[in-house]
């Protein structure tokens, strides 16, 4: 096993700067728009950006949701394993407002397809925008492309793309890893 | 990840102690699915589950039925009161006969103790005993649990005391295996003539005093005389049960603690507790009924996620 560092904390913290921007050009004050962190690890991505756009540049009424997907996905009982759970938190309406899902890595389009379906749960979204941190390149099974992209990366099936964060793995960075 | 140590939940003593808390984390994440405006979610739409019912029940049977359509699976029912077991059909033909119709999962309730362990040595389909004779009911000690876990925050170390008709009930049993497996202290309280004689084996203690009971405990499990399944008289009225082993207010009260009330349902109101008591702010039995839906839907999604396609 081999791996490669694909960002380093500084390049992420840029991106992710950039990222908070290119929302703000979009979206304004947030007053229409919800954040979705997509479980287990878009959250992290999710309260980074929401910590920037609190911090740098001033913008109060944030909504920040996280989205458990598990049980919506298409690969019930196709694994080995069964699929665990995490927490569903939206303590708000989504109803009518722009809901920006947060994700680390976009690689089949498969979470995203599952959790289109599992936010319908909770109401009807006015649009639904997609922020990801790393795009694979050229690994989709289904037609869904980002409309924020951190970085995009070109990895084999046989590759993995792993975003580490400082609160969770002590560092943060994204690898290359090559198993 | 982990997954369920079974393939069927036939009872509580079949199962492990990782099992259980899977069941609760996994139920803690359906709780919240079902209190969101749309309570569905679409796992199990390609499994397809009987709910066969020898037996009578409402709340059983509503709850499991419910649990499965918020899982997305296809059901059927199907009551022994109008089927061929009234023609002379066995156990066995009736079960195989509806898995013939491709049915992946099987809920059963049955008088008989053990059918369901029976049952799973001769069919290949997942089963959940929802009750078999006065053996085991192990949803619903599960649901009490994790309502306990829910209002008292762990179960470990907790003393709960089961009141009432013991011999009779598969919830006492499956309760008591439930409870000591999580490391929480069980005694039972009753008439003597409704406590088993094997009691003391399974390292239960017996308190023949209500009040002292009520003062030992955290929680007070207060169970249904069953009637149905007397065959000669246990206690020479239900007037002197209720004055022996009846809860009220009064009595509540009269402690110098706050306990926990449950109740599996059906109350007999004004027999094992009064309706102040039943209504009360101690008393979780409604927060039971809700749990009971989100602890079968996690052992139903749990047990259909190692049925092989």
């Amino acid at each position: 096993m081999s791996q490669k560092v694909l960002l380093s904390a500084k390049e992420i913290d840029i991106i992710l700067h950039r990222l908070a921007c290119q929302l703000i050009e979009n979206h304004l004050d947030f007053s229409e728009t919800v954040l979705m962190g997509i479980q287990p690890r878009g959250v992290y991505v999710a309260e980074r950006l929401a910590k920037i756009l609190q911090e740098h540049y001033d913008i109060k009424s944030l909504k920040l949701g996280y989205l458990d997907i598990t049980f919506f996905r298409d690969d019930f009982r196709r694994g080995g394993k069964p699929l665990e759970a995490n927490k569903t938190k939206i303590d708000f309406l989504v109803e009518d407002k722009k809901v920006v899902f947060i994700d680390d890595v976009l690689y089949t389009g498969r979470s995203i397809r599952a959790a289109l379906t599992a936010i319908q749960s909770f109401g009807r979204p006015k649009e639904i925008e997609l922020l990801t941190l790393i795009d694979r390149r050229f690994s989709r099974h289904l037609p869904i492309q980002p409309d924020y992209r951190g970085r995009q990366v070109d990895a084999i099936n046989e590759e993995e793309v792993k975003v580490m964060w400082k609160e969770q793995e002590g560092e943060d960075k994204v690898y290359l890893i090559n198993k | 990840m982990s997954e369920l140590s079974v393939n069927h939940l036939l009872g509580i003593k079949y199962i492990k102690e990782s099992d259980i808390q899977l069941i609760f984390e996994t139920a803690d994440q359906f709780k919240e699915v079902i209190n969101r405006p749309i309570k569905k979610v679409p796992s199990l739409r390609d499994i397809t589950i009987a709910n066969l019912f020898f037996e009578n029940s409402t709340r059983t049977r509503l709850s499991f039925e419910l649990a499965e359509k918020r899982l997305s699976a296809d059901v059927v029912n199907f009551s022994a009161a109008q089927s061929s077991v009234k023609k002379g059909e066995t156990l066995i033909d009736t079960v195989n006969n509806i898995l013939s119709m491709k049915v992946d999962m099987v809920v059963m309730r049955h008088p008989n103790p053990g059918a369901g362990v029976f049952l799973s040595k001769h069919i290949k389909a997942s089963i959940v005993n929802a009750g078999d004779g006065a053996h085991e009911h192990p949803t619903q000690a599960l649901l009490d649990s994790y309502s306990i876990r829910e209002k008292l925050g762990d179960v470990a170390g907790k003393k709960v005391v089961i009141v009432g008709d013991i011999l009779h009930s598969r919830v006492a049993l499956s309760n008591i295996f439930a409870l000591q497996m999580q490391g929480a202290q069980v005694k039972v309280c009753g008439p003597k003539t409704l406590i088993p004689k094997y009691i003391h084996s399974l390292g239960v203690e017996v308190e023949m005093d209500l009040r002292k009971a009520l003062e030992w405990c955290d929680v007070a499990n207060m169970l249904r005389v069953q009637n149905e399944r007397m065959d000669i008289s246990y206690f020479p009225s239900t007037r002197e049960y209720t004055q022996l082993f009846g809860v009220n207010k009064k009595l509540l009260d009269s402690l110098d603690k706050e306990i926990v009330i449950m109740h599996p349902g059906p109350i007999n109101r004004g027999v094992e507790i009064t309706s102040d008591v039943a209504d009360s702010k101690q008393a979780i039995i409604l927060n039971q009924v809700e749990n009971g839906v989100a602890i079968r839907m996690a052992v139903i999604y749990l047990l259909a996620s190692k049925i092989k396609q």
